[in-house]
């Protein structure tokens, strides 16, 4: 359904020849490409015109770098002025003068303030601070119950006083963590609809009530043309500090960012990456610009996999990919490993759609079947993890009786591991590969 | 607690049409700048604006694409199709979108089963409570199944709805099998003799597989104890959504089958044009409309409504 920008653009690089200087030709044609791939990521279409036509400005005579094609020219090109405007990645918390700093959460229905304010709490208790929770939300059937069940899950204090007012409510959680030496107080609030001067008026009295120090915008990374309206409208009606970007473990582009950022001028501090309190993570803008082009959160999986593998393994495991030695010992410790990662879909959901990865994401590995792939592999001998080119009829039927499984299944196997040894090698040479020369992948 | 506010509410039009006025007076000041007087003839540059009117309510570029295409092909051979006629095209182009009317909420089986579903935060909760409140109404007896066992306080939010609704409440204390909360509501409605069983279920994204295969299930157990079961599956759909929603439709329907959607949330500014490429693409009816949080914000989709709301 949506072609990716990768693949849109090879389209244009098989058309183009090399030239020393991006024409207007290629440009012409490489921006409309651009200029799609960002609508179907929900940028919105006042920042994508005023976004393409800095591009043509700034590409319009560029030289080409010798290993690039002009097309890819102006990828880097797009890439880069992207990461730009989506900031830094030095997002800090501001920190109140006298104690408790206070943080307000504010965005529309269902964005996932309450969630964001366990996930917030619990991040910063892990740096050693001590966070208290207050819930302002008297509205929406049993909000305040779920913040309350939020810090018992969590283990982190939660402020629930008698008080039906949402700027008393915040008051006097701002009082006790005052007197019992709780910092920060982070606050949430009710969702609310930028339209509704009501409750937007509400929101400026808890937050002026309060005192916050920090005001984040939480929005939901698959909104899609109306951000620019709705972040605008809080922007207007508060001092901003930053925004919260959540449900980024979906395949949403989040062309929103860009809106959001654009609108408002904050920066993006943080993504919320699942429903587990632990989903929190820092906001990457390189991370987030390839996102938006469909190239994948590549970098984030490189990332996750210098976590769980050590350097020994992975240079180990580079260097038979080099050498086309990728046995099925190594599967198996891949195999291993990718437990390690976390949850597969996660896993998978990062990498792009399309291109170099067309098709990986249907490849349906279950944890379940992770154990059934390890269960067969154990059931081989030595020689034939070696050398799986000898597994034929007989010895694939011994496999499956020894492992308990059928026939099939180590077919099945034996494929995944033929696809894996393929995509290595593709890797080598592809994309992946170049990325982990850049990012200096521990080898 | 206080059921729906005592206040005196319009009609259903009225409401969208009040919650929708604040970008319908900004949009329709576009298309008049856009389309200018309605004898002169359209140009490129209008036809570009256009596209982007419609890129703005969420269409997509591709269903934008082909509606402004087939506006420039009215005017194909005879002298540029004028602004006046653009308009008309236009939205009598993006109705045909849309299943025509005529639906009717017919239910054969007893209990008639509805699984509702969607990712997180959409809305879904406070859907069953409108359409309890709104079964209750025709007077139809409705039981509610709280299958979310995962999301904190799912459940207290929503025996506060079925309280204001009238609906009995089927849940486990400290459950966390939704399959097993669907089997215990279906065996009381059967046991009660209930028209209406709403399902409530977690919101779960398209793509996590280990939560799709859950609400399989639900859906298998339903079957088993129904003949047909669930004979709806209502897709919930935040009308600030953008391009994602198709996904979203996408998937849900190769897994469950969706028969309709809910879009809430349309009384805030954003459009949700995204459903007009679910219903044109992937054929979905759109079944109802939310426009706010109180019992009453519920009404059957009615495309010229929504048509003009996009258009201004
Ligand atoms: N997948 C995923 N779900 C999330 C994330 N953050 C929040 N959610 C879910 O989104 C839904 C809404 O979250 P809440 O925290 O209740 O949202 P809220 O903004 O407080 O909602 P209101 O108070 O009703 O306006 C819940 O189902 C959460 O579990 C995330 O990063 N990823
Ligand atoms: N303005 C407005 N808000 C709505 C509408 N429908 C739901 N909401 C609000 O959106 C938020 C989320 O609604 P829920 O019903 O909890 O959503 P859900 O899909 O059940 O959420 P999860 O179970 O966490 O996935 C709540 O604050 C609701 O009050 C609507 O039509 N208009
Ligand atoms: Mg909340
Ligand atoms: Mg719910």
């Amino acid at each position: 359904m949506f072609e990716n920008l990768s693949s849109r653009l090879q389209k244009i690089m098989r058309d183009l020849k090399g030239e020393g200087r991006v024409s207007k030709a290629h440009l012409n044609a490489s921006l409309r490409q651009i200029r799609i791939a960002l609508l179907e990521a929900d940028v919105h279409f006042g920042v994508v015109k005023s976004f393409i036509s800095g591009i043509r400005e700034k590409a319009l005579g560029q030289e080409v770098m010798r290993s690039l094609t002009p097309g890819q020219q102006v990828v880097k090109i797009v890439n880069e002025e992207l990461t730009r405007l989506l900031g830094s990645e030095t997002a800090e918390l501001t920190k109140g003068v006298r104690r408790p700093t206070v943080i307000v959460l504010v965005g529309l229905q269902g964005s996932g303030k309450t969630t964001t304010t366990g996930k917030l709490a619990r991040w910063l208790q892990a740096k050693g601070r001590r966070p208290l929770m207050v819930s302002t939300d008297v509205r929406r059937p049993a909000a305040i119950r779920q913040l309350s069940v939020v810090g018992s899950a969590i283990g982190i204090e939660v402020e629930d006083p008698p008080a039906r007012d949402p700027v008393r409510r915040a008051r006097t959680a701002r009082k006790r963590a005052a007197n019992m030496a709780f910092d920060p107080l982070i606050v949430d609030t009710a969702g609310r609809l930028h339209v509704d001067d009501e409750l937007m008026t509400e929101l400026q009295e808890i937050v002026a009530g309060v005192g916050a120090h920090e005001i984040l915008l939480v929005a939901d990374a698959m909104t899609g043309q109306d951000a620019v309206r709705s972040a605008r409208s809080f922007g207007d009606r508060l001092d901003l500090s930053g925004v919260v970007l959540t449900k980024m473990d979906g395949d949403a582009r989040g062309g929103a960012a860009l809106s959001i950022r654009t609108v408002t001028g904050k920066p993006i501090k943080f993504i919320g990456t699942g429903e587990d309190y632990g989903a929190f993570e820092t906001f990457h803008p390189e991370r987030m610009a390839g996102r938006i082009l469909g190239q994948g959160d590549v970098l984030r999986l490189i990332e996750k996999a210098q976590a769980a593998v050590t350097p020994q393994d992975s240079r180990e495991m580079l260097q038979k990919i080099q050498r086309d030695e990728f046995t099925l010992d190594d599967f198996r410790a891949q195999v291993r490993q990718l437990r390690k990662l976390g949850p597969l879909e996660q896993v998978l959901g990062m990498l792009p759609q399309g291109g170099l990865f067309k098709g990986m994401g249907k490849v349906q590995v279950q944890e379940k079947q992770l154990d059934a792939m390890e269960a067969i592999i154990n059931s081989m001998t030595p020689l034939e993890r070696a050398n799986p080119r000898i597994i034929k009829g007989s010895r694939r039927r011994r496999i499956a009786r020894g492992s308990g499984r059928r026939v099939s299944d180590v077919n099945r196997l034996l494929k995944q591991y033929l696809q894996t040894r393929t995509m290595m090698k593709r890797m080598k040479r592809g994309f992946l590969g170049r990325s982990m020369d850049r990012i200096n992948f521990p080898v | 607690m206080n059921p729906s506010k005592p206040k005196e509410r319009p009609g259903y039009f009225g409401r969208l049409k009040r919650a929708l006025q604040s970008t319908r007076r900004e949009l329709s000041r576009r298309m008049n700048e856009l389309l200018g007087p309605r004898e002169s003839p359209i140009s490129p540059e209008q036809l570009e604006e256009l596209e982007y009117l419609l890129i703005g309510a969420d269409l997509g570029v591709e269903t934008s694409e082909s509606l402004v295409a087939k506006i420039r092909q009215g005017g194909r051979g005879k002298r540029p199709i004028s602004s006046g006629q653009a308009r008309k095209l236009l939205a009598s182009e993006l109705l045909e979108l849309f299943e025509a009317p005529g639906w009717r909420e017919e239910w054969v089986a007893k209990p008639h089963v509805v699984l509702v579903v969607g990712v997180n935060g959409v809305g879904k909760t406070t859907t069953i409570g409108k359409l309890a409140h709104r079964y209750a109404r025709a007077g139809k007896s409705a039981i509610v199944s709280a299958s979310d066992t995962f999301r904190a306080a799912a459940v207290e939010q929503l025996s506060v709805w079925c309280r204001r609704s009238r609906a009995e409440l089927i849940m486990q204390r400290g459950g966390t099998d939704p399959a097993a909360v669907l089997h215990d509501a279906l065996q009381a409605a059967k046991a009660r003799n209930k028209d209406v069983l709403l399902a409530d279920t977690a919101g779960r994204l398209h793509t996590k597989r280990n939560l799709m295969e859950e609400v399989k299930k639900m859906a298998r157990v339903a079957g088993r104890l129904v003949p047909g079961a669930p004979h709806d599956v209502y897709l919930v759909l935040d009308a600030t959504t953008g391009q994602n929603g198709l996904i979203q439709a996408r998937e849900f329907l190769t897994t469950l089958g969706v028969t309709g959607i809910v879009v809430t949330k349309l009384d805030g500014t954003a459009k949700g044009g995204i459903v007009a490429a679910i219903a044109s693409q992937l054929k979905i009816p759109i079944r109802f409309v939310g426009t706010g949080e109180g019992l009453d914000d519920l009404a059957p989709f009615d495309r010229q409504t929504f048509v003009d709301s996009i258009l201004g």
